[in-house]
């Protein structure tokens, strides 16, 4: 729980409401101007909250025909240089796949919060799950990678959405804040703050008649975004395109394109990534999760502890890009088994095995609503060591 | 649509009167294929308006009229198949000063994204939609498309087209368009005043222009050549005023393609009401 800052305030500004209008408070915070979408369950009361607050703030509420408009509306505002995001659960963010992978060939900034609930198909709407960071990850077609977050307090829901939206400004790329069912109901004490930076993208860096849309200039691969309404013009493809934006097939072409718009991503980790741990240089065995599902871990850890098992955790903030140098350093500082704990039937775990040779790896993954309590993964964890 | 993106400008084009408003290399349709005379058209109605590429933005999906956003000097979107609609909304809306024209396929904008063109006509967003039907889907290989007309022949209807093809106009109208006009391709004059008036009209506007492609329509119906399809065309053109929407018959069977504007209405355009929800917004406060 992360309620210090409301503690420490001196005027104990901490309200209580639920993560969906955390959330929605917290792109509005970070500038958002436009919303943009089809309600759904686990999900919809972003969209309602919006509808009341953007028009105070001179912004847009648009309730879109379907979650395909949502997000190609949301590209179309961020090239006309607005800050814009949308909400959906799954089953619509399997209808925004397509346009998500049209937001990373254009290198638009954008927010999708998805308030994950169980599946396939139409699946537990009011219930809450974890099994959709694949989709998070991979919902588009292609060779590219994403930014996912992944909140587990209400504070949280308004924190990490503010940093969606500057990583989004930043990286010039769609990120994902990947919330669950209950996250996104329920109500906690959440503090407002406004003590962050806000991030705006990188502008052209050349005059108009020298401007390419795709041309790089920093070590960093993100080019100068022009928008609509500039004397800036451009054309922009979600074919393989040159710096130019012409439409390139070439196999050098796509080469260069894929490996610059996947490196942008994964040469930040270092800034992108970010996780909570505790223990971790005096643990034999860490316990890893994320969201919801992470808040039971403390207390079990705490009682293992106590039972003089030398056990530790980290719970991710960011899911996506993986953060390697986290297993890096967990293997360094000498840990020997990592359990990962998630509502899924073995997801992210994969990505933790691919450290096998750092550490041993196990998982307690269950495909169930309901978060695990500290006993259950006290037991669980009990029995691995 | 030619097989290159790696087209060179001829020599003859490097004096064209739009040369500065068109990027020529970017002309990849067929020689003879009226995508062109719209893109001209288009450029030319900007240019009589005064309008420098920060005042427009062109939208354009998927197909060979997809691939006409790139021969514009202006802010130019090729999004993805069915979704330019949705794509010129977020522009609208972010930015209410931009002239937003969207420039697609009758597949495009039909079938797989006509559930965008209902919802994007009945809210009234302002801004224009300039459909090349060609009634066929043509970067593809031609298969059919909701603009078929029975009994044709197309890549995926071997023995003739079982489905009676949408009629546009009425499509247009019923959904609540506030312009709505067709026109032949060949026809630049009716179809440039067309373009001027949905330039001018705050609110929806639609624009229907008939573009036969003799690659995959004429060939496999025996149509003829570019000249041939577009003499067959002409004489089937009958340019009515007042027509309703609904009678605005295109029955290449019966031989009567009926052309000209069937609607102009008034109606409060989209970012007009937001702003006055704006206005209410702010003035009622209601509590978070
Ligand atoms: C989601 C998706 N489905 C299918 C396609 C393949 N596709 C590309 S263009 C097209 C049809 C285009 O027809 P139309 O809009 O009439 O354009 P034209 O080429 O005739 O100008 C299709 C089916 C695609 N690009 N994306
Ligand atoms: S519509 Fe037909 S004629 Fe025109 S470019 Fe495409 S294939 Fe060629
Ligand atoms: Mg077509």
């Amino acid at each position: 729980m992360n309620l210090k800052q409301s503690e420490n305030d001196p005027h104990n500004k901490a309200i209580l409401t639920s993560g969906n209008y955390a959330s929605a408070e917290g792109a509005i915070a970070a500038g958002c101007l436009l919303f943009a979408g089809y309600p759904i369950t686990p999900s919809s009361e972003i969209a309602a909250y919006m509808s009341r607050r953007l028009p105070e703030v001179n912004g847009t509420f648009i309730q879109m025909e379907d979650e395909l408009a949502s997000v190609a509306c949301c590209l179309g505002a961020s090239y006309a240089g607005t800050k814009s995001m949308t909400a959906t659960s799954g089953p619509g963010l399997s209808l925004m796949a397509e346009n998500i992978g049209l937001g990373v060939m254009l290198e638009a900034p954008v927010v999708i919060v998805t308030i994950m609930r169980g599946g396939p198909s139409t699946g537990q709407p009011t219930n809450a799950s974890q099994s959709d960071v694949y989709q998070a990850r991979y919902a588009s077609h292609g060779d590219y990678q994403i930014i996912v977050l992944a909140p587990s307090t209400v504070q949280e829901m308004y924190d990490l959405t503010i940093r969606a939206f500057n990583l989004a400004e930043r990286y010039r790329t769609p990120v994902i804040v990947a919330s669950d069912g209950i996250l996104g109901q329920m109500m906690e004490p959440v503090y407002y703050h406004s003590n962050f930076e806000k991030v705006e993208r990188k502008k052209p860096q050349v005059p108009p008649e020298k401007y390419k849309p795709f041309e790089v200039f920093d070590d960093d691969l993100v080019p100068g975004m022009a928008v609509a309404g500039t004397d800036y013009y451009f054309y922009v493809s979600g074919l393989t395109h040159d710096i130019e934006g012409n439409p390139d097939m070439t196999p050098e072409g796509a080469e260069t394109l894929i490996k610059r718009l996947c490196d942008k991503i994964t040469r930040a980790r270092p800034e992108i990534n970010d996780w909570e741990e505790k223990y971790i240089d005096d643990s034999d065995t860490v316990v890893l999760s994320y969201g919801i599902n992470a808040r039971g871990v403390p207390e079990a850890i705490e009682q293992a502890r106590q039972q003089g098992h030398k056990m530790g955790y980290v719970r991710l903030k960011s899911l996506w890009p993986f953060p390697d140098e986290l297993m890096e350093k967990l293997g360094r500082q000498g840990v020997s088994k990592v359990i990962v704990s998630e509502m899924n039937y073995g997801m992210l775990i994969r990505e933790v095995q691919r450290f096998q040779h750092l550490f041993e790896v196990s998982g307690i993954t269950i495909p169930t609503t309901i978060p695990f309590s500290p006993k259950f993964i006290y037991k669980k964890m009990i029995k691995e060591v | 649509m030619i097989p290159s993106d790696n087209l060179s400008t001829p020599e003859e084009a490097l004096n064209h009167p739009l040369k500065d408003w068109l990027n020529l290399n970017r002309f990849i349709f067929c020689p003879g294929c009226l995508i062109g005379t719209v893109i001209t058209s288009i450029t030319t109605c900007l240019k009589e308006r005064g309008y420098t590429s920060k005042d427009y933005a062109i939208v354009s999906g998927i197909g060979c009229t997809g691939r006409a956003s790139g021969c514009f000097k202006a802010p130019a979107f090729h999004t993805t198949h069915g979704r330019a609609i949705p794509f010129a909304t977020g522009l609208k809306l972010a930015n209410p000063e931009l002239e937003v024209i969207v420039l697609s396929g009758d597949g495009d904008l039909f079938a797989i994204g006509g559930n965008h063109f209902i919802h994007a006509a009945r809210r009234n967003i302002e801004i224009t939609v300039i459909c090349v039907n060609n009634n066929v889907y043509g970067m593809t290989g031609g298969q059919v498309a909701p603009t078929t007309h029975v009994g044709d022949i197309t890549s995926t209807t071997p023995y003739g087209n079982m489905e009676p093809p949408f009629n546009l106009i009425s499509l247009a109208a019923a959904s609540g368009a506030t312009y709505v006009a067709r026109w032949p391709g060949y026809d630049t004059l009716r179809l440039q005043k067309s373009i001027l008036k949905s330039l001018d009209n705050e609110g929806f506007n639609f624009i229907e222009v008939l573009a036969p492609c003799f690659i995959q329509y004429g060939t496999k119906n025996r149509l003829g050549d570019a000249v041939e399809m577009l003499e067959w065309m002409k004489k089937q053109i009958k340019i009515e005023t007042d027509c309703p929407p609904h009678m605005a018959t295109l029955d290449f069977k019966k031989g009567v393609i009926i052309c000209g504007e069937f609607v102009e209405d008034k109606r409060e355009g989209f970012t007009k009401r937001m702003e006055q929800i704006r206005e209410k917004a702010k003035s009622k406060k209601i509590k978070k």
